[in-house]
């Protein structure tokens, strides 16, 4: 195909990427976005153009070898759940935003240890990325037929560089903070191990099916070749070690790579999208490799006797049978591969380049000597810049050294030197002890060895030197011949240089780590990193930290990153999540922790530190005293926690208190009305005999007449007075439960006619008529002097109530369920409906009139109210179309009277 | 002939003060609460009112109200005679604008004395 074609397409392609990039960033928190497919597609950054094409030649040259980079992940995905997720939340609590500002906060802050770490980074990964580098470049020339030209600028594939740097660079610097979210990169990078899965499947099933027939086909044709057998066997114990080796290998490097932590720590959104990652990515790598096998040996049998470069199997193949849109699709994917390891492993890199090399030792001393504002412009154009230098170096390195070693070989001496980290790093998730010193010692150390059995021997291939270093060892020794060390002869050399390098590595951190004892700052993130689930939502709690600083310096230092605004948002929620008064001077422990937070994200956990104890002043903490406040503050945690239950017990009973408080409240102003109520009452008839008997006392010339009808009026308002201080005390007696009743077996009919008797001179003189509508007999347990007394009082409200004229009184007695129901109506004027309930109120005030002014005492339908609840039975009023209707109910069967 | 309305919902009570007022000469109306004292002093313009307080739908609070707010009733003394004898009653009662305030029972020839005292 025309280069300049390609070329196009590439540009094409590019520009799709371009736009889903742009588009995830604009939909932010859409579902499109964030969820936890698009997350363990990410993951798949992890099949570069090495497994694209490079485990394609090794299975074609070596056979089964190239699986165990696959097998290491596939079986310690499950571990993710705990170990992934724990990160996860270390990484999000402490705002960290690479792996090295991991470790190094870890190991209290370390400036230095954040240092070691980039740089192994930069190590392994520079070669790595100038390796994919070199597999578009390679595959580029092939499918274009043309020869890589001596001359960069006339090469098409350094435009494809460039175009990569600033795609890279533009796209993974949106955000200052390091710590947020790139979803419009991520996107990208699951949609393209969407398309690179699917070209390579497409691809696989093209040769396994279309040029040749099947698997079993090609099994047939591929056994006839030489050294198939010897090929497809593991080889006895010594590779099963070396396979063991490759697989642990492998294992670390899902955790340890940066574009791994970047994608599957950094970039996570929600903890729980680990879940799905567990299986989904595991299938990804299955799927990925079913066809390995069927493209290599298919190669094998077509090339067979010819010079072709194994790796390129997949494109060469539809090439030979002139399927050429076939051929661009599979460079489309490898391509897809390439570039989604190259945006993600730069971004990481410059991340920690930035955070932990340029700022701390760099920039950090400008900034704190004056006052001036670092702009968040200058450190996202350094990282701007890191990305671009770091893709266009390794596009360097790639075109000076050509590096002539097979796609997977580099690769692995990457993983290799990233594994040095892994003591570090898991110790840093599970042992306490682990410390500072140990950490950088051995990372150092196996970084050393690695040096020895790795770099140096390939960096001689490279440069093919004609030194005996790798035959002969140093100086002659053959106990230190690098592939050999110490006469290890059986493994190959990247398990061999994996063995030595982490068994020195490993040693190392124990040895130093239970030697020295770090410093209190180790042992305090120590512990929030081994315990993070205890202090995941109020870590700032658990950090320790002794001496002076004042609100306002560290406000000053948080401007010059954050800006005013986003300072005084941080502050206020600094304020409300610790409920701290605003106008405090001095800051404490959590402040200052928070505040370091802050920065993090922008400059690194380092430069953070640095920053903030530049503007305060700390006293030191001896170990013993940070585990004696490490072992309070697990206790107060505990202890807080019970605190927040009795607190939380305290408030309901004390919403109890005020409830009942409140009913108290409301009854001693009704005992005060009541009291209010009744005396004057009892002042009423009082005043009148008092003003009676003074005129027939004074008045010698009073008419006899009126003197008669003085004492008469006498002797009713003593009768009244008298009856009034009955009913108070039968009341009263209810109320407080001293009043006892004694229900015994009646014919209720009896009961309301023994009732009206003393009345009927009442009903004759206001000439009203009463009926009573009910069967003869309706029997009833009830104490009969009460019910007497319930029926007396209806009916004289019904007969005061009744009209001048054609009064009319029903009582009606039905038997319903288990309860006789007895209806008093009468035909006077009725009864409000908004006073239904308020009448069986001691002296009870209809809502129409506003002043107390009972008709009557006031108290007799609050006593048959009493009576009525003490007999287990329920009285109301009701709607009745003439006049009122008051109901009361009494039980059928003996009751609980109790 | 002085006018005097005396306004109370008790019967009895009313008489003895009737009986009392009409003895010392007094021209005496009756109303047994507040509506229907208003509508008594609107033609018969009291030189004296005596007034209950708790009484059935208009009060004596209220009837005072609409009493001093009435021009052609500003001779009208007023005397309350309630049975409320609390310290915040009697203040409310006189700055609703009443001449004196009696408490229930009372001395009928106080009564007399206090409308005599506050008409000479």
């Amino acid at each position: 195909m025309n280069s300049i074609a390609l070329l196009a397409i590439l540009s094409g392609y590019l520009a799709v990427l371009f736009f889903i990039a742009h588009w995830a960033e604009k939909k932010g928190n859409s579902k499109w976005t964030n969820n936890p497919y698009v997350y363990s597609l990410s993951l798949a950054v992890y099949c570069t153009a090495w497994t694209y094409y490079g485990s394609i030649g090794v299975a074609a040259d070596s056979g089964l070898s190239y699986l165990p980079i696959y097998l290491g992940p596939i079986i310690i995905a499950p571990s993710w759940i705990l170990i992934l997720k724990k990160i996860i939340r270390i990484s999000r609590v402490n705002k960290i935003s690479s792996i090295a500002d991991f470790i190094s906060l870890r190991y209290g802050n370390s400036r230095f240890l954040g240092a070691i770490v980039t740089v192994i980074c930069l190590t392994g990964i520079i070669p790595y990325i100038a390796l994919q580098l070199k597999a578009i470049s390679e595959t580029f020339h092939v499918v274009s037929k043309t020869n890589i030209s001596s001359l960069v600028f006339n090469d098409t594939t350094t435009y494809v560089a460039v175009a990569l740097a600033l795609f890279a660079s533009y796209y993974g610097t949106r955000y200052v903070d390091a710590s947020e979210k790139r979803k419009g990169i991520v996107t990208a990078v699951a949609m393209e191990s969407v398309l690179k899965l699917v070209f390579f499947v497409v691809i696989g099933i093209y040769v396994t099916f279309f040029v040749f027939d099947g698997f079993d086909d090609i099994y047939q044709k591929a056994s006839l070749l030489e050294k198939f057998k010897e090929k497809n066997t593991i080889g006895g114990l010594p590779q099963a070690i070396n396979w063991f080796l490759l697989c642990i290998l492998s294992m670390f490097a899902i955790f340890l790579l940066p574009r791994q932590f970047q994608v599957g720590v950094i970039e996570n959104n929600r903890e729980n999208h680990v879940n799905t990652a567990v299986w989904l990515f595991p299938l990804y790598l299955l799927i990925f490799n079913i066809f390995v096998y069927p493209i290599a040996w298919g190669g094998n049998i077509l090339f067979d006797g010819k010079e072709v470069n194994s790796d390129a199997y997949s494109l060469l193949i539809p090439q030979l049978f002139n399927n050429q849109t076939l051929t661009v699709l599979v460079f489309l994917g490898g391509f897809s591969a390439a570039i989604s390891m190259i945006v993600v492993s730069s971004i990481g890199l410059s991340t920690m380049v930035t955070n932990n090399i340029l700022i701390p030792y760099n920039l950090i001393g400008k900034l704190k000597g004056n006052e001036q504002t670092i702009s968040s412009k200058k450190i996202l154009n350094t990282r701007k810049i890191s990305i671009f230098s770091l893709i266009i170096t390794s596009y360097f390195i790639y075109r000076v050294f050509g590096l002539n070693y097979s796609l997977v070989s580099i690769g692995m001496v990457a993983f290799v030197i990233i594994a040095q980290l892994a003591p570090a790093f898991f110790g840093a998730l599970f042992w306490r002890r682990g410390s500072r010193l140990g950490a950088i010692y051995s990372i150092i150390i196996g970084f050393i060895v690695c040096v020895y059995t790795l770099i140096i021997p390939y960096s001689l291939g490279l440069t093919s030197s004609s030194s005996t270093f790798i035959s002969e060892g140093y100086l002659g020794n053959h106990l230190l011949k690098p592939f050999q060390l110490f006469g290890l002869d059986y493994l190959d050399p990247i398990p061999h240089a994996l063995f030595w390098s982490m068994l020195f590595n490993c040693i190392t951190y124990f040895a130093v780590s239970v030697s020295f004892k770090g410093n209190y700052r180790e042992r305090n993130y120590a512990e929030m990193f081994v315990d993070i689930n205890k202090y995941s939502t109020n870590h700032e709690n658990a950090f320790i930290w002794k001496g002076t600083a004042y609100r306002n310096d560290i406000e000053k230092v948080l401007i010059r990153f954050l800006g005013e605004e986003r300072t005084k948002r941080a502050m206020n929620i600094f304020n409300l999540k610790y409920n701290v008064d605003k106008n405090l001077e001095l800051a404490d422990a959590r402040l200052i922790k928070f505040s370091e937070n802050l920065l993090t994200g922008h400059i690194g956990t380092a430069s953070a530190r640095i920053l903030i104890s530049s503007v305060v002043k700390e006293e030191k903490i001896t170990l013993p005293e940070v585990l004696k406040i490490l072992e309070e503050s697990k206790e107060n945690i505990i202890i807080n926690k019970k605190l927040t239950e009795t607190s939380n017990e305290l408030k309901e009973i004390s919403a109890k208190l005020q409830e009942a408080n409140q009913s108290l409240i409301i009854k001693d102003q009704q005992k005060d009305e009541f009291l209010d109520t009744v005396t004057h009452e009892l002042r009423t008839p009082i005043t009148a005999i008092r003003a009676a008997s003074e005129i027939l006392h004074d008045d010698d010339e009073i008419p006899e007449e009126i003197k008669k009808q003085f004492l008469q009026n006498i002797i009713s308002e003593s009768d009244r007075l008298n009856r009034l201080i009955d009913k108070i005390l039968d009341l009263e007696k209810f109320e407080t439960g001293k009043q006892t009743i004694n229900p015994t077996k009646n014919n209720l009919v009896q009961t309301v006619e023994k009732s009206i008797e003393p009345l009927q001179q009442l009903i004759r003189n206001k000439n009203i008529a009463i009926h009573i509508e009910s069967k003869d007999v309706i029997n009833a347990y009830y104490d009969e002097d009460r019910i007497v007394q319930v029926v007396t009082n209806l009916l004289s409200n019904a007969i005061k109530f009744c009209p001048e004229k054609e009064g009319l009184i029903t009582i009606q007695i039905i038997e319903k369920d288990n309860f006789i129901h007895t209806f008093v109506q009468d035909n006077g004027k009725g009864i409000n409906a908004n006073d239904f309930e308020a009448i069986f109120e001691k002296f009870y005030q209809s809502t129409n009139q506003n002043i107390k002014k009972p008709v009557g005492s006031g108290l007799g339908l609050a006593i048959c109210k009493q009576i009525i609840d003490h007999h287990k039975g329920k009285i109301w009023a009701q709607q009745s179309l003439k006049g009122a209707c008051i109901a009361f109910t009494l039980p059928k069967q003996k009751a609980d009277f109790s | 002939m002085k006018k005097i309305l005396i306004v109370d919902d008790e019967p009895n009570i009313v008489m003895a003060l009737e009986y009392t007022f009409k003895k010392n000469n007094f021209e005496v109306f009756i109303a047994r609460d507040g509506q229907e004292a208003l509508d008594i002093v609107k033609s018969t313009f009291p030189d004296m009112i005596i007034l209950d307080v708790m009484m059935p739908m208009v009060d004596g609070y209220a009837t005072i109200e609409q009493i001093r707010k009435d021009d052609n009733l500003k001779h009208t003394k007023v005397i309350f005679l309630s049975a409320k004898n609390k310290e915040s009653d009697i203040e409310k009662g006189m700055a609703l604008g009443a001449d004196a305030y009696l408490t229930k029972p009372f001395s009928i020839k106080k009564v007399v004395d206090q409308v005599m005292e506050l008409l000479s």
